[in-house]
């Protein structure tokens, strides 16, 4: 239960951070905020040979808005800045009623937003919703600068497209298209633990208060997030009816996931609980796009 | 390969200088090098919020820490509150309310309230129950620790 031991490197700069990135590669990995590295570093787990110190860098955290409506965060933004900020509240509401769900205010203290969406834990709500934001991502190597959409970024569990000798620096989250709802329910067996399902949800309407786009994200139910395509494509332009949304959740739970049973849940209970709160994330996010004024 | 890191650091208004392995954690620091036992280590992975101190002011697990990352840095632990002789109003509430059996929990407990309850100075039942919801008891199922959370509140706007 004791951290094995490391090299211990404090840059201040992205810059000097992504030099020694550079020349250790693989034996390096960069420490965020630590709330899941330093616990898998205890188990022994993870046995980093180099840990690069990333919390002396003020570069790195930050939310900002764009001129196109939403907003870019800093990976080292820490959660609880991000929970209580108005900013996020205004452009980002999903991810404003995420923040409470993760994990408990101590570890909300200290973890990042870029480090949680770098872990890249299948059960993370930053993960989840960054794919339904359409969030974009920017990685910092020595060679340049890449942006990836989160779609594309997690390529499995704990597993991203940042190579050993990049960093993720921000997060860009577009802004939600007019008329639209949003919505995040999950289940856990305990407040602030590990959610066994959860679900992100968005709803746009047209003009004739039919339903122009729907975008269902879910979460503990795979390798990674996973986007609900059959359940999004049965309710695009449709008029939005309990009925339809009982089709798409359960739509949702049999074809669009396929989970696993672990000691916390068995598939099938999963699958259930897909449906149940598809549904309930849809009604949500549908009462929400109609009291939207723009 | 892991050499020594000079640290300088502020506990409980007492500045430190010690010399440290990085893989020290904040919690083992506190205990082993300062001899500041009030801090307890349970799960030591984040769970159970007994090693709860605040980091300038806020409440994070030491657990999940090395004591080199809190160099120039300010950190309060229970031995900041009160002493047997007088206790903080907090420790009083917990005392008065029967808020603790075993007490390896309380030391966590009362490091998160401190800040909960600057910020929130008339918690209702649902707020507290939240606000202790990342530090686990086995001894008290919580209901008099709720209660003495509502006591301090009271204790604290007389």
């Amino acid at each position: 239960m004791k951290p094995p031991p490391f090299e211990y490197i404090k840059p201040s700069s992205i810059d000097e951070a992504l030099v020694h990135l550079a020349e250790h590669g693989y034996d390096a990995k960069p420490l965020a905020g630590g709330q899941s590295l330093i616990p898998m570093m205890n188990f022994r787990l993870a046995q980093p040979a180099v840990l690069v110190d990333l919390n002396n860098i003020p570069e790195l955290s930050f939310i900002r808005r764009d001129e196109q409506g939403g907003l870019s965060i800093g990976a080292m933004t820490r959660h609880y800045m991000v929970e209580h900020d108005l900013l996020v509240a205004e452009r980002a509401p999903l991810v404003s009623e995420a923040m409470p769900h993760i994990a408990t205010t101590q570890i909300r203290s200290r973890g990042t937003f870029g480090g949680s969406i770098a872990h890249a834990d299948p059960s993370a709500e930053l993960v989840a919703i960054s794919v339904a934001l359409d969030g974009r991502f920017q990685l910092r190597g020595q060679a340049g600068t890449r942006e990836i959409d989160a779609r594309d970024f997690f390529l499995g569990m704990f597993t991203t497209q940042v190579e050993p000798e990049e960093l993720l620096v921000e997060i860009a989250l577009p802004p939600m298209p007019p008329r639209t709802g949003w919505a995040l329910k999950e289940i856990s067996r305990r407040p602030h633990d590990f959610a066994l399902v959860g679900v992100a949800a968005l709803v746009t309407l047209n003009g004739r208060d039919q339903i122009e786009a729907a975008r269902i994200v879910l979460f503990s139910v795979g390798d990674g997030p996973v986007i609900a395509e059959k359940a999004g494509d049965l309710l695009q332009d449709q008029p939005a009816t309990q009925d339809l949304f009982r089709a798409a959740a359960e739509i949702a739970g049999t074809e669009d996931v396929d989970p696993s049973s672990d000691i916390h849940a068995s598939s099938a209970y999963r699958r259930q609980l897909v449906k149940v709160l598809t549904r309930q994330a849809l009604e949500t996010a549908l009462d929400r796009a109609r009291e939207s004024v723009n | 390969m892991s050499d020594h890191y000079q640290l300088s650091i502020t506990v409980n208004d007492t500045q430190y200088q010690r010399e440290v392995d990085p893989r020290l954690l904040l919690s083992d620091f506190l205990r082993h090098e300062l001899g500041l036992t009030g801090t307890h280590i349970g799960c030591e992975h984040g769970v159970c919020g007994a090693c709860t101190v605040l980091y300038d002011g806020l409440p994070i697990r030491s657990c999940l820490m090395f004591a080199v990352q809190a160099d120039g840095h300010h950190i309060l632990t229970v031995e900041s509150l009160g002493n047997p002789e007088n206790l903080h109003v907090i420790q009083q509430a917990f005392w008065d309310a029967h808020g603790l059996q075993c007490g390896f929990c309380t030391p966590g407990i009362l490091m998160t309230l401190v800040p909960f309850l600057e910020n929130n100075p008339h918690p209702d039942e649902d707020q507290i129950r939240h606000a202790i919801s990342g530090n686990l008891c086995r001894c008290t199922g919580y209901q008099h620790i709720v209660d003495a959370v509502k006591l301090a509140a009271e204790y604290m706007h007389s």
